[in-house]
């Protein structure tokens, strides 16, 4: 804390024992109290001129105990002009003073407190229900043991370029600490362990810093590309009264958002001509949707150019069973292509070429010699240099440094422009070929997915079939999948709405899953939409209180395991390394299963109030169990299925 | 809807190409019927040396993992020649580590798979 803060700490002091000794005198005014209804309806706070000292003060030498307009209370008007639907913690001593002014002087409204048992539950859950709402989520963490916590989840919203709104609480000066455990709960930097992935950081000294501050950062959380920011919370600032003199300078900032970056027109004409004079263009989508005109906009491109699609799947890009998409096929398109446009892509490199994990590791082009890459994706205006999830370096034709939603329609419109009769005659040729293709391809899948039908350990086309069939005619959202389950979802279920699939982790950090299911159940809570998850047994494990925090705060959710009880990915690593080495290659079990004793997830959910059937191994069972499932749901609670199955 | 791996969708096309040329060249298969108690030693060899691991405990496959192994499994020799100098993604299973019996075992299991049953009324 500032030499300036502490006088100002010392200046409080006066002013509460005249405001706390006004609180005693019926029909006094309190300060504080004028500021709860400007603050709800987003208007500048207008300060109050101090009590004048009265008869009744107490004299100036009795200790003054209490206050009735803390910091806190202006941090939680500044966060209500926010229009936070909610904010998620799991409770912690350095952020105890908002903690209160949120509950007692927010009333808990907008945002509401979500209880949370682990801070990477809060942080997921706030990335879930992102994608889910379209608005962030805020999280409060200590700004130490609170933040190591978060920190894997954090990571994952960034590298899923997802806003997450966190502040951690922490107590600067170490005069006024507490002994013992504050200490251990401070620290100088509190941004710093979790820097290398957040977008922007503050640590504000005064409370007109703070709400300079916390309006910059949702601006710039909110500005693609999109990622958390972190703002450090003095345990003073919220905890001590608030000075006339601070009083004075009070005022909520207005926040305007910023558009995002468009691509630039000449780029966009380049692209256009490229595209329409292509013969065998792809448009390879990953987290190009931001909003549910995302996908009505790579729509109208992709019928402009009866161009088929490759949705790898970061957002809801595309319809599945629309002609054009053609995902299932991805590797014999991008081998075939003359024209690649890559919309927000995660790997622009790893999507043209192959890489081959042996003795030697080896790569080469999946596509042909001349081939033009197109790219269009805001992670162009933002990369950082420790962490390394910018992939290798790709070599494009065009590169926009422009978020891809904000430029279709222009894109779209410069194909149009471009598009003669001839050539329109041709591209309806090419999309009557594209939808037959499509057509076979889905038969195909269907094919594949009769092998093993009745297997146990249950096979999981067949586990997700029997979800679909309860789930099909429901108002229903695939909100994660955590698990690798031979993507049966993408290739025999029916996405055509823009909130019913959210993509995955983005840094793949395990434990993303269940967290982030429960945020986006908690968005889609009150559009009564049918939430559902595949729920990973490993991922499950990292952090099961977010089942309690499900059944706590009634978040209707229908959680499908995909129990093959082992973290099969690193099943298929050792035994990798165990052939490569030529030796041991009945061992692979070790260290990477989940077995002996077998996890019981039902009895798990059960104990935190969830409903819960399982382990189910006979897949004659999966029907009966779902629909007993969703009608638990429908009542608004949780439910788990803990369904035996297959390792993929 | 879960991502779809460029790189899984390459590992198992190349896996399939692979296989499909090595079929065309390699002799086929003897013709007498794997017994009974051979179709049991491979599928617990099946499990217990991780081929389960890819192509699941049925030889089902996996579009993220590896291809479906049977019930039409491609020719013994190519089947062979593959697992022992794999050209995609699978690891090498070498003859120091698996047996030219025990591959024989297994290949009786990934050849005795049944054939799905027709008109699954979910996959309509």
């Amino acid at each position: 804390m500032s030499q300036q803060q502490s006088v100002d700490r010392r200046d409080f002091l006066k002013t509460a024992a005249v405001s706390g000794a006004a609180a005693l005198v019926p029909g006094a005014a309190i300060p504080g109290q004028a500021q709860t209804t400007a603050a709800q309806t987003a208007t500048p706070v207008t300060a109050s001129a101090p009590t004048p000292p009265r008869e009744t003060d107490p004299p100036p030498s009795v200790e003054v105990l209490t206050t009735d307009r803390p910091g806190g209370d202006f941090m939680v008007d500044v966060l209500k002009s926010l229009d936070f639907e909610f904010i998620a913690a799991n409770p912690g001593s350095s952020f105890r003073g908002i903690h209160e002014s949120f509950v007692n002087y927010g009333g808990n409204r907008a945002p509401e407190f979500i209880t949370c048992l682990h801070e990477e539950s809060s942080v997921a859950m706030a990335h879930g229900y992102f994608k889910a709402e379209g608005k962030p989520m805020a999280v409060l963490c200590h700004g130490t043991v609170g933040m190591q916590h978060a920190a894997m989840a954090i990571y994952n919203a960034y590298c899923d370029r997802v806003p997450v709104y966190i502040m951690a609480g922490n107590t600067l000066d170490a005069t006024l600490r507490r002994p013992g455990v504050e200490w251990a709960h401070s620290v100088q930097d509190a941004a710093v362990m979790v820097r290398d992935f957040v977008k922007w950081d503050d640590q504000p000294i005064s409370l007109p810093h703070f709400a300079e501050s916390a309006v910059r950062a949702y601006k710039i959380a909110m500005t693609p590309p999109m990622m958390p920011v972190l703002l450090v919370i003095d345990g003073g600032l919220q905890e001590d009264p608030v000075s006339p003199e601070v009083h004075e300078r009070l005022r909520v900032p207005r926040l305007t958002r910023a558009t995002p970056p468009q691509g630039d027109s000449g780029a966009v004409a380049e692209a256009a001509r490229l595209l329409v004079a292509a013969q065998n263009p792809v448009i390879v989508a990953d987290r190009a949707a931001r909003t549910p005109a995302g996908l009505a906009q790579l729509i109208a491109l992709a019928e402009t150019l009866q161009a088929p699609v490759v949705n790898q799947g970061g957002r809801m890009n595309f319809p599945s069973r629309h002609p054009l998409n053609h995902s299932a096929n991805a590797r014999q398109l991008v081998a075939n292509a003359d024209v690649i446009l890559g919309l927000e892509l995660t790997d622009f490199w790893g999507t043209v070429n192959a890489a081959r994990d042996s003795l030697v590791r080896t790569s080469r082009p999946i596509t042909r010699p001349g081939t033009k890459l197109i790219s269009i994706t805001a992670l162009d205006l933002n990369t950082k240099s420790n962490y390394q999830d910018f992939q290798r370096y790709p070599e494009v034709d065009v590169a926009m440094a422009a978020d891809a939603e904000a430029t279709l329609p222009a894109l779209t419109e410069a194909c149009k422009r471009l598009i003669t009769g001839d050539r329109r005659s041709a591209l309806a040729e090419r999309g009557k070929r594209l939808g037959e293709a499509h057509a076979a391809a889905l038969e195909r899948q269907r094919a594949d997915a009769a092998y093993g039908w009745d297997a146990t350990p249950i096979s999981t086309a067949r586990m997700t079939m029997e979800l679909w069939a309860q789930i099909k005619n429901e108002d229903w959202a695939l909100v994660a999948e955590s698990g690798i389950m031979s993507d049966w979802t993408a290739r025999l279920w029916s996405f055509d709405k823009h909130y019913q699939s959210l993509g995955g982790s983005g840094g793949a950090g395990v434990g993303y899953g269940a967290p982030a299911a429960v945020g986006a159940a908690l968005a889609n809570k009150k559009r009564g939409r049918l939430s559902v998850t595949i729920q990973g047994d490993g991922d499950f494990l990292y952090a099961p209180g977010v089942w309690w925090t499900a059944a706590h705060h009634r978040i209707p959710l229908l959680a499908v395991m995909h129990n093959n009880r082992a973290y099969h990915q690193e099943v298929m690593h050792l035994q990798r390394m165990s052939n490569r080495h030529n030796r041991g290659i009945t061992t692979a079990h070790i260290g990477t299963t989940i077995d002996d004793p077998n996890v019981d997830f039902a009895k798990i959910a059960q104990g935190m109030g969830v409903h819960a059937q399982g382990p189910i191994t006979n897949p004659n069972d999966l029907a009966p169990a779902l629909k007993r499932a969703i009608e638990v749901v429908k009542r608004g609670e949780p439910s788990l299925l803990d369904v035996v199955t297959q390792p993929r | 809807m879960k991502p779809l791996s460029l790189v899984t969708l390459v590992v198992f096309a190349g896996f399939a190409a692979a296989s499909a040329a090595l079929a065309a060249q390699a002799p086929q298969r003897p013709a007498n019927p794997a017994s009974a108690g051979s179709v049991e030693a491979g599928k617990k060899l099946f499990a217990s040396i991780g081929c389960y691991q890819c192509h699941g405990r049925e030889a089902q496959g996996s579009s993220a993992t590896g291809p479906r192994l049977g019930p039409r499994a491609i020719p013994f020799a190519a089947f062979s020649r593959y697992v022992r100098q794999p050209t995609g993604q699978m690891p090498p299973y070498t003859a120091k580590v698996l047996s030219d019996a025990d591959l024989a075992t297994i290949y009786s299991f990934v050849q005795s798979r049944p054939e799905p049953a027709k008109d699954i009324p979910l996959l309509k």
